[in-house]
């Protein structure tokens, strides 16, 4: 017995020691971080103990726009992302010829660099000396004047944030929406079907309590995942996000602990936590609320 | 509501690639079903029932002829304008509603002028749950329910709308044994009070025989006969229909006509008149057997079954298709079981025979 | 025969509104085709418009008619791409290979042996999932700033390797494996290990393939840790070339070779896709998450 014990301990090795290292401890440290007051990173020294870092970021106007962007990102792009795949999804599903060529092509945004094809929808919207860029081309087009989408006003500039977010966000949902539509036994649209009931009764009463688990999962994960909002931003407003104003959560994390502003990993670590509590609460409330409304 | 199917067709578009030859599911049906019976739609799995009754109820449109309702032809019309009511094999109960919701579901879709107020809805509901017995689980959800209970509920749901025709795919092969014996009784008794003309598939002969007003026994797309079951059973049309109908089922032998007289092997087992001389398949019926000392069948006795009422002699014959025979005979027979053999008159009502070239039905006269 | 003639009307109707909701939906479909392609075909289509060209659209067209490579030059030469590009392979190679040593042996554990203290061991990893990365970078940034590895490999590689998540979707599909098959290597003197790798890992290598194909698009995309860790272009991960590309440009905001780059290091992945797209879409189907 103590043979095997040993044995198994030996297989679990290298993923406790990676683990350990990589994730426990640091999990543990951050929270000392948090609460070292004047951490100095080149001395390792600090001063004190206390609650003086979370009280510097949450009066720090940085970190509380990072937070209003979050918010906006997050009210903003999940449930318009996770309407429009509901849409596309019950589009793909009713459907047959060229079906799978929609579901390769929507796919795509998924296995592409987030920075890289930033940078396209970057030139799109961006106004320049040289040209007003696509985006303007067709809002001129339409009788309207030219928008700075990259550098201009806050509102345009969260519209391409939110845009490309949901852009890049499309293809997991849509993904997983599919699929649960097709885990639907045609036997119940067929009962549905005899007895008369028309598209929207059909897809109100029956489809949709039915796809509902998925739905609630994509709902979480959505918030979970547009919490941590952060490439999408820089790839379309660069590194220096306090200057543009478009700085999320994780990016404030991110300035405090490298670059030009960084430095301040305790900073960093009470910003990791404060946002660590604002996703575990959202996504409480969010089990909460499913478990009223999820039917099974 | 008086059903006429017209030469219909269905063909699906063969998967195989290399035969683009199309599946034929369903070959140029023509028969008609009359008001407020109780039809049994009966064929060995792949035949195409379940093909027909989709076509019946307008889930597929058939690729050639016509269905009518009554006068009405309802070809093309889309299912929710047939009015017609639908079990499905796996009852496809909505698993997130009560039973109460379920059967008030198509009750639901009425628009107009036929537009019911929640209590309509409810009071029917409760009829129609009376009327098959569930009045007592309206508030439970489906998965609460067995499996007897559930295609009740299937089956409310179906009726509450009352419904021209009622169609149930294999309604009863999800339940066990005990249940299937009850439950068919249950569909007969709905059916009578309802008076709806009813469809119902099945691969189990016992099943339609026992409950159906009338069968039709189907194979490979092809319908072989309809009738009333007992019809069917004592002068099947072919080779196929008989074996399919029985319990146990028929004998099949190799035989010959020669002169007026059926041979099994050396034996001259019935007189048969007005036949042309020519190899046959002879099936005997198990009912069909007499014990006689002195009668012309011989079999090889391997054993006797006593089955209270009835027994069944095992025997063989080696021009028998089957490595053993079944013959029941009445408890009052006394058989040698000591013997090695055991001889054989023949009922000749229960004996049928069929053409060796075409399987088809060959009547004859006994004197 | 009144009743028929509404037949005709009802069945006339139901084949038109099909009809004309089938209309909607692809249109509607192809729509947000164009919307997912247009980048695709735009990041494409200024990669080979020359640099000249490109510059005098005030109004910029949908096509070109002079076709140029230059920008792919550009892109190779005027910046290291190409040594991005050999980072980033090692970086994920290296990086999703050792997951594999370290994760099948682990998952193997879980699913086929017996240990003390299994169980709690095992819902401490499962809660490990729940942590969010954000949380330990913090930490794994000091720890290998002291440990003096910043621009290695090994700094960027270490702190990627382990996924709890993997650990729990190979342990789920090793536990599938009926336990007969182990009972019977076991009675012909089968040794754990040999059984590990001569029975279960043949068995599930669709799962292996899926996760290993899920690390490799991770590991490609990859932009924070890698760009905490390296300030030395000699070890810029792709992301972080793109965006030192994006800040500092080619000495001039010279955007069909930024486009160029984009290309480039777009179609590896985008290959990957299309040639595993059933397994891809199955992998991310069943565990993947983004965002």
């Amino acid at each position: 017995m103590d043979n095997k014990n040993y044995k198994a301990w030996l297989y679990l090795l290298p993923a406790i020691i990676f683990l350990g290292v990589f994730m426990v401890y640091p999990l543990i440290d951050v929270f000392i971080y948090s609460f070292e007051e004047g951490y100095n990173s080149a001395s390792q020294t600090f001063f004190g103990v206390g609650t003086y870092n979370y009280s510097y970021i949450l009066h720090d106007p940085y970190f509380l726009q990072a937070v209003k962007n979050t918010f906006i990102l997050v009210l903003f792009t999940v449930p318009i992302s996770t309407g429009i795949a509901l849409l596309i999804s019950l589009g793909l599903s009713s459907i047959k010829p060229l079906r799978n060529l929609f579901q390769t092509v929507y796919f795509l945004p998924y296995v592409t660099n987030t920075l890289a094809v930033g940078l396209v929808f970057m030139i799109l919207f961006k106004k320049t000396p040289y040209t007003d860029g696509l985006v303007n081309l067709i809002i001129n087009f339409f009788g309207m004047s030219s928008v700075n989408f990259i550098d201009g006003p806050y509102a345009a500039k969260m519209f391409v944030l939110c845009f490309y977010t949901v852009w890049v966000v499309m293809p997991f949902k849509i993904l997983i929406l599919t699929s649960a539509l097709a885990s639907v036994k045609q036997d119940y649209y067929n009962a549905a079907k005899v007895d008369g009931t028309s598209r929207l009764r059909t897809f109100t009463r029956i489809t949709l309590p039915m796809i509902s688990p998925m739905v609630f999962y994509l709902i979480i994960t959505g918030f979970i995942g547009a919490f941590k909002a952060y490439s999408d931003a820089v790839a379309l407003f660069g590194t220096d996000l306090n200057a543009a104003e478009m700085n999320t959560i994780v990016g404030y994390i991110y300035d405090m602990l490298y670059g030009n502003s960084g430095g301040f990993p305790s900073y960093a670590s009470a910003a990791a936590i404060v946002l660590f509590a604002i996703v575990l609460t959202i996504t409480c409330i969010n089990l909460l609320v499913s478990k009223k409304h999820v039917h099974y | 509501m008086k059903i006429v199917l017209e030469n219909l067709t269905k063909k699906f578009p063969s998967r195989n690639k290399k035969s683009p030859e199309p599946v034929v599911a369903v070959n140029n049906f023509n028969f008609e079903i009359p008001d407020g019976k109780l039809i049994g739609l009966l064929g060995p799995s792949g035949c195409g029932k379940s093909t027909t009754l989709n076509l019946i109820c307008g889930l597929q449109k058939p690729t050639e002829g016509k269905i009518y309702f009554g006068d009405d032809d309802v070809t093309q019309l889309p299912a929710e304008n047939r009015g017609v009511g639908l079990v499905f094999q796996n009852y496809a109960l909505y698993p997130h509603m009560t039973v109460k919701q379920n059967i008030m579901f198509p009750l639901g879709n009425l628009k107009g002028k036929d537009k019911l107020t929640k209590a309509q809805m409810e009071e029917k509901a409760y009829a129609i749950a009376k009327l098959v017995q569930i009045d007592e689980l309206m508030d439970r959800k489906p998965a609460e329910l067995s499996g007897g209970q559930q295609q009740r509920v299937a089956i409310a749901r179906a009726l509450v709308k009352m419904p021209r025709v009622l169609l149930l795919d294999e309604p009863l092969s999800n339940l066990d044994a005990r249940l299937r014996l009850q439950t068919r009784e249950e569909i007969k008794r709905i059916q009578k009070e309802t008076g709806i003309t009813t469809i119902f598939v099945t691969h189990d002969q016992e099943e339609a025989m026992s409950i159906s007003d009338m069968i039709v026994v189907m194979k490979d797309g092809i319908l072989q006969q309809i009738g009333k079951p007992q019809q069917v059973y004592d002068d099947p049309v072919n080779l196929f229909v008989a074996k399919f109908l029985g319990t146990p089922p028929i004998s099949v032998f190799d035989g010959r006509i020669s002169g007026g007289k059926l041979y099994i092997g050396d034996d001259a087992v019935l007189d048969v008149n007005g036949c042309e001389d020519e190899p046959v398949y002879v099936g005997i019926r198990p009912e069909g057997f007499i014990l006689d000392d002195n009668g012309a069948f011989h079999c090889n006795l391997s054993g006797v079954e006593v089955m209270g009422r009835d027994i069944s002699i095992v025997c063989s014959n080696p021009a028998c298709h089957a490595p053993v025979i079944r013959a029941i005979v009445s408890s009052d027979s006394s058989v040698n079981v000591s013997s090695a053999d055991v001889r054989f008159a023949l009922k000749p009502h229960k004996v049928l025979v069929f053409s060796k070239e075409t399987e088809k039905r060959i009547y004859f006269e006994t004197k | 025969m009144g009743n028929q003639l509404d037949y005709d009307k009802i069945e006339k109707r139901a084949d038109v509104r099909k009809k004309a909701l089938n209309i909607i939906i692809y249109i509607f479909l192809g729509f947000w085709g164009i919307l997912v392609l247009f980048p695709f075909y735009w990041m494409i289509l200024t990669s080979i418009k020359s640099y000249g060209s490109y510059n005098t659209e005030y109004i910029p067209k949908f096509f070109t008619l002079s076709p140029t490579l230059e920008n792919y030059a550009e892109a190779f030469t005027a910046v290291p791409l190409g040594s991005y590009f050999l980072n980033t392979l090692i970086f994920t190679v290296i990086t999703t290979a050792v997951m594999l040593i370290v994760i099948i042996p682990a998952a193997f554990a879980f699913a086929r042996l017996d240990f003390k203290g299994k169980n709690l061991l095992f819902t401490l990893f499962l809660s490990l999932m729940m942590i969010p990365n954000e949380l330990v970078i913090i930490t794994n940034y000091t720890t290998i700033t002291n440990l003096d590895m910043r621009n290695t490999f090994t700094g960027l590689i270490l702190p990627s390797v382990v996924s709890v998540f993997y650990i729990y979707l190979l342990k789920e599909n090793f536990a599938q494996i009926p336990d007969e098959l182990y009972y019977a290597a076991k009675v012909d003197g089968t040794s754990d290990f040999k059984y590990l790798v001569r029975v279960m890992i043949p068995i599930c290598k669709p799962t292996l393939i899926t996760i290993t194909i899920l690390k490799v698009i991770e590991c490609w995309n990859s932009y924070v840790w890698p760009r905490l860790i390296t300030d030395n272009p000699t070890h810029f991960l792709v992301s972080n070339g793109i965006q030192a590309i994006r800040e500092s440009g080619f000495g001039r905001e010279n955007i069909p070779a930024m486009m160029a780059a984009v290309v480039v290091i777009s179609v590896p992945l985008i290959v990957l896709f299309l040639i595993f797209r059933k397994k891809v879409m199955e992998g991310v189907a069943r565990g993947g998450t983004k965002g």
